[in-house]
């Protein structure tokens, strides 16, 4: 496979992006570029109530509007879908029921944009106002009325309780147990790309739809395309137009792709919809504001003896990707420091706003921010510095964890001691003047899912591969470009094996009509699923050329190499063909040159129910040093600079994981300091700022100065050893600024976003005498189901749950 | 009824143009709708985001919030305009090279900002790099490669042999 580092031409340089170009002279065409002859143009109707039953649509004075086209309600599509096949729970026009304010409820289809907005203005809807839910401790505390008729009862979405040895023996033989509450606020991806989808019906015979969308995950929008529509898969295209902007954000089906199609198959015309900014807050899917506690023993050094960690997720009005998110909120906190006995209690609730889903760090964020804040202030106890307690106690490489992960490299360990180094952190902590501060966390973050969403035996990704006479080889790959440069790393990877420019490659991807499946841009799945299909397709391709080359150059086939656009001996270089020559002899003898490639991840250890969240084929690791001065006259924040040391196992593209780690810190940053989708008081549950002037992100004004360290550590399961770079660096970035404040003016802002407000009101409690604090004071009781007992790997277990634990929660119904 | 067409004559990209639409347009819809121009691009189309920023006489503008009308008669330039015979702007190949555009949307404001940026500064520091383009978001890079291509496009303007920094595209060591 992979050769050694220093034959390797392509992989591992800084190369420019094979999309670069078209970037820059503004020629990429994203989905809202797309324009097509007689086109029309859909706007949605929206609820205006975040919970209310809908008694009567009256669609009669719309329909009449000169220039309207068609009009949509829930029952023109009364199919249910969603991304989980758990939570088939949306519709794409509301049937009977809104569940936020922004749900839509009916369609227009017209010549302009103008006329459809004016003819949302004559649908009249009549709606019986039903009690909002207006956060996770109201939908505790009232189970009714129910937003969903399925679920683990009342207002609640999902329980889940796992136990993973006995964590009460544990607490008995730590010296210092402590316990912590934290709050992560909700944040939401902001895409400067709103979402937008044109479709296009050619009537039957051909009975076919195309769909253009800004979606990260075109697979799963055919799938539910398929199942909305009622049509066969094989008469869908799905497009997946590069994309301006992700961050999971377009992750999900949504309600606005099924619309388009539905209106082009009534209308025989293509339509279009471009979603305004303020819809772009409704979609959402973001970050779940999760309250958690968390208690650890430690012995004395700081070895964990046992951590019982809980969480609790405001999930919004639908479940999207929520189940998995709430067990993310429980998997990852045992891979980066040795937790020998874990137990883990989460619950997702439904409540009236727009719905949660993944954002960058999809559900691992909180539960970091709260164990590395957790873990600051042990260490202040138990007088350690805390780069040392996490140092003394790193999960080994090779190694399974309680939870049973399979942990493969591990490169944390030299992560903290780059940003300890460079940032004189042992100079600085706890020694900076008052008002300055530094801080440190880590965190980890998976390599994609071990586990499909729709679990099957078929790959993850596939690649095809077709060589050209000419020398040029085209790859087609379902993989989706959202700005992470997956097209650039399926060229490079290519041009490694085939020995032939980056730029010869042509890129051929997210497009179900001609792309094998790529299970979507998600996950931090892409390079290593794709790269891994990628290197499979260009060996087999490799193979077939050097076996007709070495028969030309009556050399074995072993002492080919490919480089340079050659194909030559490596004994003797100067004795070989050209790429093309070579491919030309293979072509000849065989047919066109073609192969494929396919990734399907390693089997996990684990099989116990809630297993199939937290394995994955490989974990990044990143160690964070921030620096702060905070005002203590307005508690206000300011972040100079951030050193963030990253294992990447190895980069593919040096540019490009530089951007990844610079775009994940700045991320971070913004919901440290300043972003939360937030939501007036009152029981209307109306979304404050759905802005980009209101909800605040970093310009270049707040952005801090970043020090970047890239650690190489290859993974074997990685293509080259590559591990993921997209978003696990976003993840220690809220917890070092949080202990940085804590270092800087001696209080503990145990949420984020760490507002000047917060900080105010610690630092006046801290003068009252009070406790130097700001965050949650309570977990509201929640009547958890059996546990499901799973001895860890050093009990003995078999990664099974034992013998009749894990009851299920009650009243589980599930619609079809 | 949809409004007569307004006709006017401006530059656009060096070049005379007329145009004709409804009056009602802002310049962004006149140049992505009327003329075809898509690499304007729009976050917000309510002056938040910068995202669909053009040079109006060689001033940045939000293309949002700018009517078609008022741009009769005035230099409009997009980020079409910037390549000059098959060649990239300096701004625009030092982008390409340092991994400045990620998912590219934000990025034809940004280049056409920076452009007026280095036209009255051609050695502006950081922090009147970040100050020029404090009015453009960007979600994807942290603004980092965005400071540095501006730089790097700088130098390189001035006549300097300038590439760029080891650190910015590994790492410090």
């Amino acid at each position: 496979m992979a050769g050694a580092r220093d034959s390797l031409r392509v992989v591992g340089k800084a190369l420019r992006k094979v999309d670069a170009t078209a970037k820059v002279v503004g020629a990429t065409k994203f989905a809202d570029d797309v324009a097509l002859p007689r086109m029309l143009y859909a706007k949605l109707l929206r609820s205006p109530h975040p919970h209310a039953r809908i008694l009567r649509i009256d669609t009669s004075r719309a329909v009449a509007l000169a220039g309207v086209k068609a009009v949509l309600t829930g029952k023109d599509l009364p199919i249910p879908f969603g991304i989980l096949p758990v939570s088939q729970d949306e519709h794409a026009l509301a049937l009977d029921k809104v569940r936020f304010v922004g749900d839509p409820v009916a369609a227009v289809a017209a010549g302009s944009e103008e006329t459809a907005t004016a003819a949302l203005e004559l649908i009249d809807v009549t709606y019986e106002a039903l009690r909002p839910v207006t956060d996770a401790a109201d939908a505790v505390a009232h189970p009714e009325p129910r937003i969903h008729d399925y679920g683990d009862g009342g207002n609640l979405h999902k329980l889940i309780d796992l136990e993973f040895g006995d964590v009460a023996e544990g607490f008995a033989e730590a010296d210092l147990v402590r316990e912590d509450l934290l709050f992560f606020e909700g944040s939401t991806h902001l895409p400067m790309e709103q979402h937008a989808a044109v479709a296009d019906w050619s009537p039957p015979p051909d009975g076919k739809l195309t769909l253009w969308s800004s979606t990260q995950t075109p697979h799963y929008v055919h799938r539910a395309l398929a199942k909305v529509l009622e049509l066969s898969p094989a008469k869908i295209r799905v497009i997946a137009t590069p994309n301006g902007g992700g961050f999971g954000g377009k992750s999900d089906p949504f309600s606005h792709e099924i619309v388009v199609a539905k209106l082009a198959m009534l209308t025989g015309r293509p339509v279009k919809i471009t979603l305004t900014r303020e819809e772009v807050f409704y979609c959402h899917r973001g970050r779940h504001p999760t309250l958690m506690w968390v208690k650890t023993g430690v012995k004395k050094d700081g070895a964990i003896t046992a951590m019982h960690f809980k969480s609790l997720l405001d999930g919004g009005g639908y479940g999207s990707y929520g189940v998995a998110s709430t067990y993310y909120t429980g998997a990852l906190q045992t891979v980066t420091y040795h937790v020998p006995r874990y137990k883990f209690q989460g619950a997702r609730a439904f409540t009236n706003k727009p719905p949660c889903g993944p954002k960058r760090g999809h559900g691992t964020p909180q539960p970091r921010f709260a164990l590395e804040v957790h873990i600051d202030k042990i260490a202040e106890q138990l007088g350690m510095d805390p780069a040392e307690l996490r140092l003394k106690h790193l999960v080994p490489p090779n190694s399974l964890t309680a939870n049973w992960l399979r942990i493969g490299s591990m490169g944390l360990g030299p992560c903290i001691h780059k940003v300890v180094e460079g940032s004189g952190w042992k100079e600085k902590f706890r020694k900076l003047p008052p008002g300055k501060g530094i801080g440190l966390a880590c965190s980890s973050y998976i390599t994609g899912a071990g586990l499909a969403i729709y679990w099957n035996p078929m790959p993850h990704s596939g690649v095809q591969l077709k060589c050209d006479r000419g020398g040029g080889v085209t790859v087609f790959c379902g993989s989706t470009e959202i700005g992470q440069g997956s097209d650039s790393i399926l060229a490079m990877i290519v041009a490694e094996v085939l020995g032939v420019d980056p730029f010869d490659i042509a890129i051929v991807t997210g497009d179900t009509d001609l792309t094998p499946v790529d299970l979507g841009s998600y996950s931090s799945r892409v390079t290593l699923m794709t790269g891994n299909a990628a290197i499979q397709a260009a060996e087999r391709a490799r193979d077939i050329i050097a076996s007709h080359a070495a028969r030309k150059l009556a050399l074995p086939a072993e002492r080919l190499a490919f480089a340079e656009r050659r194909v030559f001996d490596v004994e003797n270089p100067a004795r070989g063909l050209t790429f093309a020559e070579a491919v030309q002899l293979a072509e000849a003898a065989e047919g066109t040159v073609g192969t494929v490639g396919s990734y399907t991840p390693p089997p996990s250890p684990g099989r116990y129910r809630g297993a199939g969240v937290g394995p994955s084929p490989a974990y990044s690791y990143s160690a964070c040093v921030a620096e702060v001065d905070v005002d203590p006259a307005t508690g206000i924040v300011r972040v100079p600079r951030i050193f963030i040391a990253h294992d990447v196992g190895r980069s593919i593209n040096a540019a490009t994981v530089m951007g990844q780690i610079e775009g994940s810190v700045y991320m971070g940053l913004g919901e440290a300091l300043m972003e939360e989708m937030a939501y007036r008081g009152n029981r209307n549950v109306v979304h404050k700022i759905p802005s980009l002037l209101e909800y605040k992100s970093p310009t270049t004004l707040e952005m801090c100065d970043v020090v970047t360290y890239v650690v190489e550590d290859p993974d074997p399961n990685g293509p080259f050893g590559a591990k993921e770079c997209g978003q696990g660096p976003l993840l220690p970035v809220p917890p070092a600024v949080a202990n940085a404040v804590y270092d800087a003016v001696g209080v503990r802002i145990d949420e984020v976003p760490i507002t000047p407000e917060k900080v105010f009101k610690a630092l006046r409690r801290k003068a009252k005498g009070e406790a130097a604090r700001y965050g949650p004071t309570a977990f509201p009781d929640i009547v958890w189901p059996e546990p499901t007992r799973v001895p860890p790997p050093w009990e003995g277990g078999d990664g099974k749950a034992a013998e009749g634990s894990g009851g299920r929660a009650k009243t589980v119904k599930v619609p079809v | 009824m949809p409004d007569a067409k307004a006709k006017i004559a401006l530059e656009l990209n060096g070049e005379p143009v007329e145009v004709a639409f409804a009056p009602h347009k802002t310049l962004l819809e006149v140049l992505r709708e009327d003329l075809a121009l898509t690499g304007t691009k729009h976050g917000c189309e309510l002056g938040e985001c910068g995202t669909c920023a053009v040079l109006v006489d060689g001033r940045p503008v939000l293309s949002c919030l700018v009517l078609g009308l008022a741009c009769a008669g005035h230099r409009v330039k997009t980020v079409e305009g910037m390549a000059e015979g098959g060649r990239l702007h300096p701004l625009q190949d030092a982008f390409a090279e340092l991994g400045a555009a990620q998912c590219g949307y934000c990025t034809p404001a940004f280049l056409l900002a920076a452009e007026a940026l280095l036209a009255a500064n051609r050695r502006p520091t950081r922090d009147e790099i970040k100050q020029a383009l404090a009015g453009n978001l960007c979600r994807c890079t942290g603004y980092i490669k965005i400071y540095e291509a501006v730089e790097l496009a700088a130098a390189r303007m001035r006549g300097e042999r300038a590439v760029p920094s080891e650190e910015s595209l590994y790492g410090r060591r």
